[in-house]
């Protein structure tokens, strides 16, 4: 039995007087113990979304949730708000993208990891704090005992970073989710806390989503990598297979567009032109066909399903070609 | 702060002098003889140049004497009237913001929990009402209602003509020390509709701000975080949600008890009741020079310190204050 399994996960925003959105279409995926998934795409394309409904952080009014969500064979959607609280911070955990937003400005940060312990362990307050200071220490804070003792605004990003991977970690949840844990940091720390996170998941049985738009937190990190545009899976495979040989315009494109260094002076960047329309997706036709450099007459005709290929999930009509001598 | 003090002085000395009329006419009146007029200028010492008679304020109120009363109380220093009548405003403003606190806070929460539920909009509309409607329409409306009609609370003054022991000057705080327990009741039966007209103002914007706070800070990340710690709601409500309402809620608090004397003036003053207020207001009728010069002093000196001890508690509730 697999940790996770999300099947046909679809998140429609309906707010009053408006048009209803589809954030998240039809998402399935599945996630192993121990194993690291990558969700990639850009703003917009719903991996965030997909994130907030596992967890059963989304608002509790103007949307609708539907499709399945099981954890541990236990069927998330259906939990209670109590018994899904008591699952949350000790089954599954969340590191949020912006440490200095992310964690209260008026309470101690030994009281905000402590008070997780206090939850789920039943720990009481002096040894809730002394175990938030070894926790500190485990996530590579420095000097943990002066720490528990001040606040957020008194640490660095990166510090706060470590303290909210901390806070996630406390109970050793089965399943972390990682929202763009490095994109509010500095390139320097954004390195220093993939190496934590890696460090902290591998060798033990916590799953790890990893939720990003940057490929090359993907490479270093994940096993598996799903590619989301406009709210639906387009593209997923093993990680190595994956950047060796995407198969969608889109995958390519993301992939063609991270500079690189041994590229030729005076080279243009290959951004992927335009950017994710407002108008209804996938109802006629492809998604991507309006940016897609390989779009053919069907693709805005009618749109492609996923299809697996010897183990390569695609959603294309007419997808890149496989260069030569692979495959 | 002495500063602050210093240059009120010279303000209130200067302005007092150039309102018309005078000490001289309110208290003899229209019909004096001008030979009577001159004595009493002379014995009030009204007709030195304004800077000496500053000169001399000055010097004699910073060993603490403000002179004598001219006409609210003829015979009794301004200090004795001062320290008589503190005890009054200061029982009717701490019931009144208190009220105000006690009302505004918890209301102002609710209100945000069920936003755009009928309550709040009900809440909303009465808070309006509540700053909308002016304070001595208000107290006269109470007065009439309770005091006139329905006749179950007094309707003027501190407390009825009972012998009742004085220790503190607080009626009901005396009332309660002395075991006098119907002189404290008593007290309070006097001080409930002042003190619910006087509230008025202070509980509307205690409660719109502690609403729009409570709003504001349930949409941050970080109540999220502490949601996806799986925490308990009271938890949430109080450790996450409310802790951080309550900075501009204090603030706001401060500045409320700083304007209190601004409406107890008129609450004062429609209930009757003897307070700083209300003699503030009779000095300027009669104008009582030394008591008005007293009495605007020792308001702005309370306005001051309420507002240290605002910023003081703000740094003690703010870490991020605190450790700057």
């Amino acid at each position: 039995m697999s940790l996770l399994e999300v099947e046909d996960l679809t998140v429609t925003f309906a707010q009053k007087g408006e048009r209803p959105f589809t954030a998240v279409d039809k998402v399935s995926f599945t996630v192993e113990p121990g194993q690291t998934v990558g969700l990639v795409g850009e703003s917009g394309c719903g991996k965030s979304v997909t994130s907030l409904a596992i967890m059963g952080l989304l608002p509790k009014r103007g949307n609708r949730v539907s499709g399945s969500v099981r954890f541990a064979g236990t069927e998330l959607l259906s939990l209670s708000d109590r018994q899904l609280r008591d699952r949350r911070g000790s089954d599954l955990a969340m590191v949020f993208q912006d440490p200095l937003t992310s964690l209260n400005p008026v309470v101690t940060i030994g009281v905000q990891v402590a008070e997780v312990l206090e939850r789920h362990e039943g720990l009481k307050r002096k040894a809730a704090l002394a175990k938030a200071a070894e926790l500190l220490d485990q996530v590579g804070i420095p000097d943990p005992h002066r720490r528990v003792g001040e606040y957020p605004h008194q640490l660095s990003g990166g510090m706060r970073q470590r303290a909210l991977i901390a806070i996630a970690l406390a109970c050793q949840p089965k399943l972390l989710i990682a929202d763009e844990p490095t994109t509010a940091l500095d390139v320097t720390i954004q390195a220093q806390i993939l190496a934590l996170l890696r460090q902290l998941v591998a060798g033990t049985d916590t799953a790890l989503i990893m939720i990003t738009h940057d490929l090359g937190v993907v490479a270093g990190l994940c096993d598996e990598v799903n590619v989301l545009y406009a709210g639906r899976v387009v593209e997923r495979g093993e990680r190595h297979e994956l950047f060796a040989a995407p198969r969608h315009p889109y995958t390519n494109g993301l992939l063609a567009s991270i500079p690189r260094l041994d590229a030729p002076r005076g080279e243009r960047l290959h951004p992927i032109t335009g950017s994710v329309g407002d108008n209804i997706p996938w109802s006629g036709g492809c998604a991507f066909a309006p940016r897609c450099s390989n779009e053919i007459g069907v693709c805005t005709e009618t749109a492609p399903e996923l299809i697996d290929t010897e183990g390569r999930l695609l959603r294309c009509h007419n997808p890149v070609a496989l260069v030569k001598g692979e495959a | 702060m002495v500063v602050v003090l210093f240059v009120l002085s010279i303000l209130l000395f200067a302005w007092l002098r150039s309102l018309p009329g005078g000490p001289v006419s309110a208290l003899l009146g229209d019909r004096a003889t001008p030979a009577a007029r001159a004595e009493l200028t002379r014995t009030l010492g009204l007709d030195r140049p304004v800077f000496l008679q500053y000169f001399d304020f000055l010097g004699r109120a910073v060993r603490g004497d403000f002179g004598q009363s001219t006409a609210v109380q003829p015979g009794s220093s301004a200090m004795q009237i001062l320290v008589q009548r503190f005890p009054a405003t200061l029982e009717l403003s701490v019931v009144a913001i208190i009220l105000a606190i006690l009302f505004g806070i918890p209301l102002g929460y609710i209100a945000a929990r069920r936003r755009g539920g009928i309550w709040d909009n009900l809440s909303i509309g009465g808070s309006l009402l509540g700053v909308a409607v002016p304070v001595f329409f208000l107290a006269f409306l109470l007065k009439y209602l309770f005091a006139v009609k329905a006749g179950i609370l007094p309707s003027a003054g501190r407390q009825d003509a009972i012998d009742a022991t004085r220790i503190t000057g607080f009626f009901i705080l005396d009332g309660i020390l002395t075991q006098e327990w119907d002189a404290a009741w008593n007290a309070l039966e006097h001080l409930i509709l002042p003190a619910v007209a006087l509230a008025t103002i202070p509980f509307a914007v205690i409660f719109r701000i502690t609403r729009a706070a409570v709003l504001d800070v349930q949409q941050e990340d970080f109540v999220r975080t502490a949601e996806s710690k799986g925490l308990r709601i009271p938890i949430i409500r109080r450790r996450h949600i409310l802790r951080n309402a309550m900075l501009p809620v204090v603030t706001t608090i401060g500045i409320q008890i700083g304007q209190l004397l601004a409406g107890a003036v008129l609450t004062e003053r429609v209930f009757a009741y003897p307070g700083v207020g209300d003699a503030l207001a009779t000095a300027f009728q009669r104008k009582d020079y030394p008591l008005l010069q007293l009495l605007i002093i020792a308001a702005a000196l309370v306005y001051v310190v309420v507002n240290l001890i605002v910023d003081l508690s703000y740094a003690y509730i703010d870490p991020r204050i605190r450790n700057r």
